[in-house]
């Protein structure tokens, strides 16, 4: 009997296991999945829990509900990754394995700003990438009287690159309807050049910060947040005051990948990103977050990322060459706020165009453009997490690889 | 897009980034410097030779990943490339900016 294990039980993680049950003979595989939590988290939904829009109950569910039988489900810590001797070290116990795949994701880590995690941390500075930093943004805004709200991207890569604008559209819809959008000042500050960063976007999107009054802030590296002056500065001494700070810190891979040598400084592990093999080590795949390939880390790339590894592990487990065939697929809802919302379809190469998805001219959705439709995907998708990807059901006209059908390239940029 | 950059002609995208970075060379970067009141100096030439090994070996640019490179400080970097360090920077090394996914 040989040993496949899946760190981790998140998108990643439970997807393969789903596909892999039932891919590789019972007979010569044992399957096994770790992960130290119990509850499996919808990230998506932590978007809009702050507004009062999704309940916690409907954005976390028990993990092993998703993992099938015939998949040995472990709840434990990871203490290490031996990849030299092809263990894995758990708290109390050792595992062996002939292939390995990572998917440990990628979290927060606030420590890597220096004010950060000051005294204003979850009194007036909030995250809204983990389930109790959107549920304590939650409780703040449900009274907050208004003022300067800042939404800031601390670095690059980050998980789900489009949430932290999706944030400040849907507050802007949330102030107003709450009627005091007029008591409130939205900055958006980017470490990037824009809040749209390829060419065809901000053509196509840039009207969405005017017509939202959001004001923006670009190139801003931030050097420390000053909690005295309420204010986050940046390496030329940069000041933007707030009242209220919604800050996406520094995304990094898990600490285990550092325990185990196998990231680079922010954790990720190097992995080719057309075949999903670590660079270091054959029997070794990565997937997700834990990655450094140069897709998008969204739970939809995973999605695509799965069928391309599940196919690649039966070929590795046959000797066979692996495909090199995951080509950065992403397939994501944008929320603009009024109950609308965009969709865009990209890979590695190809930036978001105008079009309809997933038929040609018929759609439904729309590409790049706002849509009551695109909003009803976007809340059709909490569904479909948890009743199909999870459980690696394939979503019907939607492929790994992205399509050229129904895209329309027409949109000129500006020189 | 064409573009004449130091009496070559050479491909660049809208926002005036060389497409193929084997249209690069010194006399390229200076020009795109000038036009980006830069004149580059050995420092220069250093963040340049680091970004573009970066982008090689298909490594993300970020502040962070200066801070730690031993070339330069960051703060070195924002006087060398006032305004948007790492959008200058590259355009003048000759490869794509950082970019999200929109």
């Amino acid at each position: 009997m040989k040993n496949l294990i899946i760190l981790g039980a998140g998108t990643s993680g439970t997807m393969m296991s789903n596909h892999l049950v039932s891919k590789l003979s019972n007979k010569e595989w044992k399957i096994t999945i770790v992960d130290q939590y119990k509850t499996h988290y919808y990230q998506p939904g932590f978007l809009f829990l702050p507004f009062d829009t999704y309940t916690e109950n409907q954005v976390k569910k028990e993990g092993k509900k998703f993992v099938p039988k015939g998949v040995n489900y472990i709840q434990k810590e990871i203490k290490q990754i031996f990849p030299e001797t092809n263990k894995v070290e758990l708290e109390d116990e050792t595992l062996s394995y002939d292939i390995l795949i990572v998917a440990t994701g990628s979290k927060i880590a606030p420590d890597e700003t220096d004010g950060l995690l000051g005294p204003l941390w979850q009194k007036d500075i909030f995250d809204f990438y983990t389930y109790e930093g959107a549920l304590a943004l939650r409780n703040k805004l449900r009274d907050w009287q208004g003022g300067k709200l800042v939404v800031h991207i601390t670095e690059m890569p980050i998980k789900c690159p489009v949430a932290p604008l999706e944030f400040a559209f849907l507050a802007d819809s949330y102030f107003k309807k709450k009627g005091m959008r007029d008591k409130v000042d939205i900055t958006y500050v980017t470490p990037l050049d824009g809040a749209f960063t390829k060419p065809t976007c901000t053509k196509a999107l840039n009207y969405l910060l005017k017509e939202k009054q959001i004001n923006i802030e670009t190139d801003f590296a931030v050097m420390e947040v000053d909690n005295e002056k309420k204010a986050i500065v940046d390496y030329v001494d940069r000041e933007i005051p707030f009242d209220l700070l919604v800050t996406v810190p520094t995304n990094m891979g898990d600490e285990v990948i550092e325990r185990s040598g196998l990231g680079d400084d922010l954790n990720f592990i190097p992995t080719h990103k057309h075949t999903l093999q670590s660079i270091a080590h054959d029997n070794i795949f990565v997937i997700g977050d834990a990655t450094n390939v140069p897709a998008s880390k969204a739970g939809s790339v995973a999605h695509f990322q799965a069928e391309t590894l599940t196919d690649n592990i039966i070929l590795y487990t046959k000797g066979y060459k692996l495909k090199e065939e995951f080509d950065g697929h992403a397939n994501c809802f944008i929320e603009t706020g009024n109950n609308k919302a965009l969709l865009i379809d990209f890979n590695y190469k190809q930036e978001p165009v105008h079009g309809t998805f997933p038929f040609a001219k018929i759609g439904p959705l729309k590409l790049l453009k706002e849509s009551v439709f695109n909003h009803w995907g976007k809340l059709a998708f909490r569904w479909i997490y948890w009743n199909m990807l999870l459980k690696g059901i394939p979503i019907p006209f939607v492929g790994r690889n992205m399509s050229f059908k129904g895209k329309i390239f027409d949109i000129k940029a500006d020189k | 897009m064409k573009k004449v950059i130091a009496n070559k002609e050479v491909d660049v995208n809208e926002e005036g980034y060389l497409v193929d970075f084997k249209q690069w060379d010194r006399e390229v970067c200076e020009c795109i410097a000038g036009e980006c009141n830069v004149v580059m100096t050995e420092k220069h030439w250093e963040v340049v030779e680091y970004l573009q090994d970066k982008h090689l070996k298909e490594e993300p640019l970020s502040i962070r990943g200066i801070k730690k490179s031993g070339v330069i400080n960051i703060k070195e970097f924002y006087a060398l490339f006032p305004g948007g360090p790492l959008k200058k920077s590259t355009l003048i090394a000759g490869i794509p900016k950082p970019k999200s996914c929109i």
